[in-house]
């Protein structure tokens, strides 16, 4: 089997390209798993959308750095530089909206910032802050519905948001050669999204946004325990045939 | 909204004196006669409206109810590129389904009054998604012959006399047609690939194929809607006549792939100057309709299950929406006070 080239021996801008193009992959996957269940049809269209952009976004970042389905099917756990907060599993509706919502204002931020770097990477941010920016509207028209709606949805809600919260200093963490500072956006983030949960009728959470142990190392390649079931359904069947061409 | 009485025919005054069923009957006669459409403000018979709610929700059902079966692989893709265009795939069934509960609506149901009949097993879906996806394959095999049949059902169905359901037809076979070129790419790669990958294509089609012929519905002569909804132009040609063709375009597709299709009875007839096949085992089809396929309780219950998994979501959608329609009446009064 070919090996694939580690992250490691990677120009710190690949390495940092592929660590965007995994979080990107990683959500798609994860969003993937709504289609045909979501709590209506208009939701079905709309996540799997939002997962198509993703993988594309995915498929350019990854080739820059290598063969994209060696890197997607081929690579172990620990190789992949994800942050946790995209590998978590799908929960309900709340937890889908609320990891959107962080992920989204995140990723806009990111991309809106790195279009402006001019570096190798910004005709693909420049592009892809388009699409995001549809993402956040959508994370946000959710949210004010669930947060605003009935006392069940502003529970679960609620739930949601807190929740998520400590996987969310990661987002942050500086990322060598991408030529944008992170932790600088940190700040404009949390604004952000206060100003959304404000407007949702929902408290912004007060416990740590990461932890001493598990949350908050997926750029140092350390994951969650979903992780490797997401990796081993994503990956059984083209590792089931070595080599083979699909 | 189910009541029909509300619908008369259209560019009349309202202080002119009802039209007699006669004079409504007649002008629907002439338009069906002349290929003009019938709209949703036109007058049309129960009857005709009854059957068009049937076909059309129970196609929109099948839309919804056929994403199961294929995004039962997004997430087992086995390359990114198949990945997006499965999940492309999938988010056009929604988008079909869409358009099918709108133009529906267009007949004065619900959506949620339809997806209660889904529901309640009192409308029905296409038997088709009642068989299972066991393998990669079996994507593709669905893209080349479900879909192929589905577009060799609905290319007619674009000239039928109902207009919304004829333009919501026009589109969706476009869309239908990129998904059937797309499964057959799929099984050539596989056809081509490795043994196995060989193996694993002709056994998808060797599964796929008979509940494929079964979609075009009974034999002529047992089809119990046929007759009428010819003569209403809602159907343009007859299950058999639409089977005979779809046969006649897959044996020659077969060959390029390399794949066997699972007739010995297959063979060209030269007189008719196209393929005679085997008989259908409509016994498997009348179990299947009753109920008894592999998946019919399977797809129901994950149906209803996404639907009351949903319901808060729906709720909380209502009540914020209806939250808000409050505020904006008090922001319209205070600016008048």
């Amino acid at each position: 089997m070919t090996p694939v080239t580690a992250a490691e021996s990677l120009t710190p801008e690949l390495a940092a390209a592929r660590a965007l193009g995994d979080d990107a992959l990683v959500l798609a996957q994860r969003l993937g798993e709504w289609a045909g269940d979501a709590p209506v049809l208009e939701e079905d269209v709309a996540l799997t959308n939002i997962a198509l952009d993703l993988l594309g976004q995915a498929r350019t970042l990854l080739s820059l750095t290598g063969d994209e389905d060696e890197l997607a099917f081929l690579r172990e756990e620990h190789e992949f530089r994800n942050v946790q907060l995209a590998e978590l599993p799908i929960g309900d509706f709340a937890d889908t909206t609320a990891r959107q919502l962080y992920f989204s204002v995140y990723q806009e931020l990111l991309y809106a910032a790195l279009a402006d770097t001019g570096g190798a990477l910004a005709p693909l941010a420049a592009k892809a802050v388009v699409e995001v920016a549809y993402h956040r509207d959508h994370a946000e028209q959710w949210t004010l519905r669930l947060g605003d709606g009935t006392e069940e949805s502003h529970r679960r809600m609620q739930r949601a948001v807190d929740g998520l919260w400590r996987y969310t200093g990661e987002l942050f963490e500086p990322l060598d050669g991408l030529g944008v500072d992170l932790p600088g956006l940190h700040p404009v983030w949390r604004e952000r999204v206060a100003d959304v949960l404000g407007r949702a009728t929902l408290t912004v959470p007060g416990g740590p946004d990461r932890t001493p142990w598990a949350a908050g190392a997926g750029r140092q390649g350390v994951h969650t325990e979903a992780f490797g079931r997401l990796l081993a359904e994503m990956q059984y069947l083209h590792r089931a045939h070595p080599g083979a061409s699909w | 909204m189910t009541t029909t009485a509300e619908h008369t025919a259209p560019g009349r005054a309202a202080s002119a004196p009802p039209p007699d069923q006669g004079e409504l009957q007649a002008a629907f006669d002439d338009a069906v006669a002349a290929d003009t459409r019938i709209e949703p403000r036109d007058w049309m018979p129960d009857a005709y409206r009854a059957t068009l709610v049937r076909q059309m929700a129970q196609h929109a059902h099948s839309e919804i109810i056929g994403m199961q079966p294929e995004a039962n692989w997004i997430t087992r893709a086995p390359s990114l590129r198949r990945k997006a265009i499965l999940m492309a795939k999938v988010q056009d069934e929604a988008g079909h389904g869409l358009y099918l509960y709108s133009a529906t609506e267009t007949l004065g149901v619900s959506r949620d009054d339809l997806l209660d009949k889904l529901h309640a097993g009192r409308q029905r879906y296409s038997s088709i998604f009642n068989y299972p996806t066991l393998t990669w394959a079996d994507v593709g095999a669905i893209g080349w012959l479900v879909d192929g049949a589905a577009i060799t059902n609905q290319v007619p169905l674009c000239r039928c006399s109902y207009g919304p359901y004829a333009r919501a037809m026009v589109r969706i076979c476009k869309e239908e047609s990129f998904h059937q070129r797309q499964g057959y790419e799929l099984l050539l790669a596989l056809s081509r690939g490795t043994p196995e990958q060989h193996a694993m294509a002709q056994d998808a089609v060797n599964r796929w194929w008979w509940p494929s012929l079964m979609m075009f519905g009974p034999a002529d002569g047992e089809s119990a809607h046929s007759a009428q909804s010819m003569a209403w132009k809602i159907k343009r040609h007859s299950n058999d006549e639409l089977r005979q063709r779809f046969v006649d375009i897959c044996v020659p597709q077969a060959e390029v792939l390399g794949l066997t299709l699972p007739d010995p009875d297959l063979r060209w007839n030269e007189s008719r100057g196209s393929y005679d096949h085997g008989a259908i085992d409509w016994s498997e089809f009348q179990e299947v309709l009753r109920g008894n396929g592999p998946c019919n309780e399977q797809r129901l219950d994950r149906r209803r299950t996404a639907h009351e998994n949903g319901t808060w979501v729906r709720e909380a959608a209502a009540a914020y929406a209806a939250k808000h329609a409050a505020d904006q009446d008090n922001a319209h009064e205070e600016a008048r006070a």
